[in-house]
């Protein structure tokens, strides 16, 4: 099939990209930006690894053709931090041990990343139906919440005065 | 799996995606949100040449109440329904529901148009169109047609829908503010497809007798159906927890549920009659069961 070009913004960056029409936006961003912080699991929905952030919502990019992000402003893993210099959910994950392999981090980070944004108050009640979108087999998930629930506070979240 | 090679093309309203279906001869599909249709894809359980995609016409995408009428664009998303503060206020069964559909990151895509022709048994939209007198609205070739929902939805993943036609909305009857509802399912984990699922939806006289009483049931039923028995069972009565329990044996007498490798047809039954017996609690104000039945 003959490729067609998207013109999409990638982590604040503008990009042309000449795609098959069938590659999904997870494959646009490995293979055509190299961004392979996005990671794909199951390409079929069920996992969460490929999550990124579209114009704000998260999303499963193996379930969104590239040619479905045009003109859109795309957010990865690697547009939340550096090495040297990790935004604050990356932080609370390494400082809480919320990863163990890994290979589900990206879509966590950007899941929690698109909720806190919205609402920085989501307790942990919120925050835990919303990573049941997102699997992980090695952590058991309990450190990913008591991350993400540190991490609010750089998202706006005020603590409850304690009495 | 990688999805099968494809065109894609966008259509910019209605007409022009009518005509690319036209045009693609029965071998273009319309592509709506992608969380179905690309996991289809992905098996390589369909390979249309054409994807037409609707994403950008923004007619689809509204939410419309008037005084008698709550309609739902083709494009409107599970978390447009959640969010909004009119549903609240004038039907708030749908966003009551949408808690159940899919994950947080499928909710920000999902739409209703394409729920209803994907038309998944165990789908929540589906079941609400049917249990709550929907009514669909397509465009094709021909024109515009409207038909009652449950015309539309007659078997799994087998919606009546033509070749030529896509779905533009659903429109349900306006709801009365004091109507009493509930919902409840079960699914093996949070944001799985329901096993079994119940709507359930009636009106109370000065009496508090129960009138108009709507059951319908998903996950446990080959295609989203009502439940005439059960709703007879509170047809006209006070809904306590006696003809609530009545109800729900009628819900089990009536389900034809399907057998797989998740339960037995004799499960679904069951969790049938026990989802009926929370939604219905629900809807009566009844405090739920402590021991879940
Ligand atoms: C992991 C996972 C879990 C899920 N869990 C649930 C769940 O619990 N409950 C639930 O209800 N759904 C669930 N879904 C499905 C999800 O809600 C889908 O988004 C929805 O069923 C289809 O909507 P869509 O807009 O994504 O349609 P698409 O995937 O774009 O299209 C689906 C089908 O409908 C056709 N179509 C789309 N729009 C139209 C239209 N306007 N007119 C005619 N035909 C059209 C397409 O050609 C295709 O055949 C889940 C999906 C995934 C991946
Ligand atoms: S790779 Fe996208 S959800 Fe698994
Ligand atoms: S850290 Fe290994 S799957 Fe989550």
């Amino acid at each position: 099939m003959d490729e067609i070009d998207i013109t999409l913004t990638v982590n604040g960056t503008a990009h042309i990209l000449s795609v098959s029409p069938r590659t999904t936006l997870a494959d646009a961003l490995r293979q055509g930006l190299g961004l392979t912080g996005t990671h794909v699991g199951c390409e079929h929905g069920v996992c969460g690894a490929c999550t990124v952030i579209v114009d704000g919502a998260a999303m499963r990019s193996c379930l969104m053709l590239a040619a479905q992000a045009e003109r859109h402003a795309i957010t990865t893993v690697e547009g939340l931090g550096r090495p040297e210099a990790l935004g604050p959910l990356q932080a609370a994950f390494r400082k809480h041990h919320a990863l163990q392999c890994g290979f589900c981090t990206p879509g966590f980070l950007t899941t929690l990343h698109a909720l806190l944004t919205e609402e920085p108050d989501a307790d942990a009640e919120r925050i835990r139906e919303v990573v049941s979108g997102n699997l992980c087999r090695c952590t058991g998930y309990v450190a990913i919440i008591e991350a993400a629930l540190e991490a609010r506070a750089a998202y706006g979240h005020q603590e409850a005065e304690a009495c | 799996m990688k999805l099968p090679p494809l065109q894609y093309v966008r259509a910019s309203s209605v007409s022009e995606a009518v005509d690319l279906l036209v045009q693609g001869a029965g071998d273009a599909r319309i592509l709506a949100g992608g969380q179905s249709l690309i996991p289809v894809l992905a098996f390589r359980l369909a390979a249309p040449a054409v994807l037409v995609d609707i994403g950008g016409i923004a007619d689809l995408k509204r939410i419309d109440i008037t005084d008698e009428t709550v309609t739902l664009g083709a494009l409107v998303r599970w978390v447009d329904i959640e969010r909004s503060t009119a549903l609240k206020a004038h039907m708030p069964l749908l966003p009551a529901v949408m808690a159940h559909v899919a994950h947080y990151q499928i909710r920000n895509r999902g739409t209703v148009g394409g729920s209803l022709a994907h038309c998944d048994p165990a789908a929540e939209m589906p079941g609400l169109a049917v249990t709550c007198d929907g009514t669909i609205i397509l465009e094709g070739a021909s024109g515009r047609r409207e038909a009652p929902a449950v015309e539309v939805l007659t078997g799994a993943l087998a919606a009546e829908i033509a070749e030529d036609e896509m779905i533009v909305a659903l429109r349900f009857p306006r709801w009365r503010p004091e109507r009493r509802w509930g919902f409840a399912e079960f699914a093996r984990r949070q944001g799985d497809f329901a096993m079994a699922g119940i709507v359930a939806h009636f009106d109370q006289d000065a009496d508090g007798v129960a009138r108009d009483v709507h059951i319908g049931v998903i996950g446990a039923t080959d295609r989203p159906t009502r439940l005439p028995g059960a709703e007879a069972a509170l047809e006209g009565r006070i809904p306590d927890a006696m003809t609530i329990r009545d109800a729900c044996r009628a819900v089990q007498d009536e389900v034809e549920p399907p057998e797989d490798i998740h339960a037995s047809a004799a499960y679904r039954r069951a969790l049938a009659g026990v989802m009926a017996n929370q939604a219905l609690r629900q809807a009566a104000g009844l405090p739920a069961a402590a021991n879940g039945q």
